[in-house]
């Protein structure tokens, strides 16, 4: 009988161990985040936190040079994002965009050798143009979202080709044929942190321009409608801001009312931001590159890899932990003045780009309209 | 009597067949096999059967077969058959309700058609289950607290699945068939009806699912505590007082000044069971039907505290005029 009792004990603390395994090693660190009792914190494990740190080290800056002397513009034929800037600044940022995004193939990544550089001969030239345009538009109009530390190629790319973390439109995970596959929950898929939810919560919040309001406002049924499958849709959008930021809900939250605004803390304002923030990235951006990009670049429906939280943020509540990299190289922090973007185009891409660049500014403004 | 002074299970209950008392003409509902089993003797009594089938039992079982196979075949298709991935991913499978688009009207079977005839399979199931409860109940000379008792939690699924749904014009509002995806619906129910803990139905229901617990075990340890002295003959000891009645009753009334008899804690017991699905139902039939917002209508009605600014500059809906 004691023998047995010992083996039972042995087991029962076996048991225990491993499914204490899982978690993290204490102590946690808790920081009040909100209104004492409301469970509004957010909780660091040192260990976890080490090593967030080290993969968010942001690389050294190159040294200035002066702003001064011959514009980009007049020395360099095509260039249309930058051409306001000195030529010395112009080579110094592409210098710095070949070591975020294409370290390995250098300058040829998008240049093709011998030939000039200003031809638009490969996808990545033209790709890494509107690139350009979004980062200024995104540091110069959505400052309520990307604050003074604002965004540079490095806070998506870190040395990729291409964001670790990009999305296309879901294609549903194999299914006998002749049955739909049910969207309100699906198992085992990345998007929302591998919970039974729908899979694709960024083709209806981060692309289609739906708003992310579920609850009724009002305490009595007014003809608020709003689905159970749409809130499971919230749900699962809200796991993947979540998971892309490594925070809790009550980081933005009071979890007593999750909708009500008076309720919460300002990230939520800021989350909400970046919400229109990124739907104008997909849109007005991205999704026009798309008629460049080769097949290998597209998802499985042929539509370009797109942004979502995760792209940026890569599990930090703010990208690189907040480093404000921008303050090194200003040349991205708004886009070229207009009357300083003329860029006589001689081939017709160029003309096309013209007009997208046009219709970007448009898209812009009405994006700050709210 | 020392073997009641442990927290398992000490007395084996075995004995030879037992084909229990003549029940007259109902007799041909009944198996006839019977198997005894240690290991259930441990748990209870070691006789297993003869069962108390009759239609009813057959097409109970039969419906709930058939609606526990097709709630299977779904998720297995679900994984293209992968039987894998099937036992892999078992928890996160599930079987929807149809989407919001169809309203009540009958989808495709693929598109929710299948939810609404397992919901139909499995309620005939229950209903049938719940008549045999009272036909068992008859054919035993009982009364029927055990068959009501079944049906306040009947009231609870059907509110769930069928009345509520029914009322606000869409099947999508039901509970899908799986493990973790029922355990989602209930968070999404709560977050888009503005957090279900401010309904007064559900703060009833979870008091009387607590209650339920703590009466359970305060019940169990006073029976046991006093069997050494004849509390297992409890419902004699309803009449006829005897000293372990006499034991539980002085120990509670010392403890806390009042104390159930050995009738009323069993009305106790019933009424905690009964009221936990019977609130649980107002609560959930109540809700997007007559209240829209749980937390807004707490804060009208003052049972949600409020709490100072969290911040020197409020925090705006953005989407509200002139907040940004």
């Amino acid at each position: 009988m004691k023998i047995f009792n010992m083996k039972l004990f042995a087991g029962a603390s076996l048991l225990s161990a491993a499914l204490l395994s899982g978690c993290d090693i204490p102590p946690q660190e808790t920081v009040q985040r909100g209104y004492r009792g409301t469970g509004m914190e957010a909780v660091y494990s040192p260990e976890v936190l080490q090593e967030l740190v080290a993969a968010n080290q942001v690389p050294a800056a190159i040294p200035a040079v002066s702003s001064e002397g011959p514009k980009a513009g007049d020395v360099y034929q095509n260039v249309q994002a930058l051409g306001h800037l000195s030529v010395g600044e112009f080579t110094r940022l592409m210098a710095a965009i070949t070591e975020w995004v294409s370290p390995e193939q250098g300058c040829n990544y998008c240049h093709v050798a011998g030939e000039g550089f200003e031809k638009d001969t490969l996808y990545t030239k033209k790709v890494s143009r509107v690139m350009i345009l979004m980062t200024q538009n995104a540091n110069e109009n959505w400052g309520a979202h990307v604050g003074g530390a604002g965004v540079t190629c490095y806070t998506c790319h870190r040395g990729n080709n291409v964001p670790e973390y990009v999305w296309n439109i879901g294609v549903p995970p194999r299914h006998a044929s002749g049955m739909v596959h049910q969207m309100q929950n699906v198992a085992h898929q990345e998007s929302n942190a591998y919970a039974s939810l729908p899979f694709d919560p960024f083709t209806r919040y981060l692309l289609e321009d739906n708003a992310a309001r579920v609850a009724g406002d009002t305490a009595l049924p007014t003809g608020h409608e709003s689905s159970i499958e749409s809130t499971e849709y919230v749900y699962s959008l809200m796991m993947h801001y979540s998971d892309a930021l490594g925070v809790n809900c009550t980081h933005c939250h009071n979890s007593r009312a999750f909708a009500a605004w008076d309720q919460s803390n300002s990230e939520r304002v800021k989350a909400w931001h970046g919400q229109q923030m990124v739907k104008e990235m997909n849109n007005e951006y991205i999704n026009p590159t798309n008629q460049w990009l080769p097949a290998y670049r597209q998802g499985a429906l042929g539509d370009a890899q797109k942004v979502n939280c995760a792209t940026c943020h890569q599990g930090a509540y703010q990208p690189l932990l907040g480093a404000n990299m921008l303050a090194d190289y200003p040349n991205l922090s708004r886009l070229a003045p207009p009357a300083a973007a003329p860029a006589p185009a001689d081939e017709a891409p160029a003309e096309d780009m013209e007009m997208e660049s046009a219709s970007l500014d448009q898209g812009a403004s009405s994006g700050e309209a709210h | 009597m020392r073997e009641y002074q442990n927290i398992f299970t000490q007395v084996q209950v075995s004995a030879p067949d037992y084909p229990g008392v003549p029940i007259g003409d109902a007799e041909r509902n009944r198996t006839k096999g019977i198997v005894h089993n240690h290991l259930l003797g441990k748990l209870g009594d070691a006789q297993l059967g003869p069962i108390y089938l009759g239609t009813l039992g057959v097409f109970s079982l039969i419906t709930g077969l058939l609606a526990f196979l097709i709630i299977g075949m779904n998720m297995l298709a679900s994984v293209n058959w992968d039987p894998v991935q099937f036992v892999r991913q078992l928890f996160w499978l599930s079987l929807d309700p149809p989407g919001p688009e169809y309203g009540l009207s009958i989808p495709p079977l693929n598109d929710g058609g299948w939810w609404l005839i397992v919901g139909a399979l499995l309620t005939t199931s229950i209903m049938l289950w719940w008549a045999r409860t009272f036909q068992i109940s008859r054919n035993l000379g009982m009364s029927n607290y055990l068959a009501w008792a079944f049906g306040a939690a009947i009231s609870l699924y059907l509110v769930l699945g069928f009345i509520r749904p029914i009322l606000m014009g869409s099947w999508n509002e039901a509970v899908p068939f799986g493990i973790f995806p029922h355990l989602d619906w209930t968070a999404a129910f709560s977050l888009r009806y503005g957090n279900l803990f401010y309904n007064p139905f559900h703060m009833l229901s979870i008091a009387f699912l607590y209650g339920s617990a703590v009466l359970f075990a305060m019940h169990g340890a006073t029976i046991l505590a006093t069997s050494r002295y004849g509390a297992d003959r409890e419902i004699d000891q309803i009449t006829d007082r005897g000293t372990a009645a006499e034991r539980g009753a002085l120990f509670w009334r010392w403890c806390m000044g009042f104390n159930a008899s050995m009738e009323s804690i069993h009305r106790w017991a019933w009424w905690f069971a009964v009221l936990t699905v019977l609130t649980g139902a107002i609560g959930i039939l109540l809700t997007g039907t007559v209240v829209e917002n749980w937390y807004l209508w707490g804060m009208k009605h003052g049972i949600v505290p409020p709490y100072p600014p969290l911040e020197a500059t409020p925090v705006l809906d953005p989407m509200m005029e002139g907040s940004q």
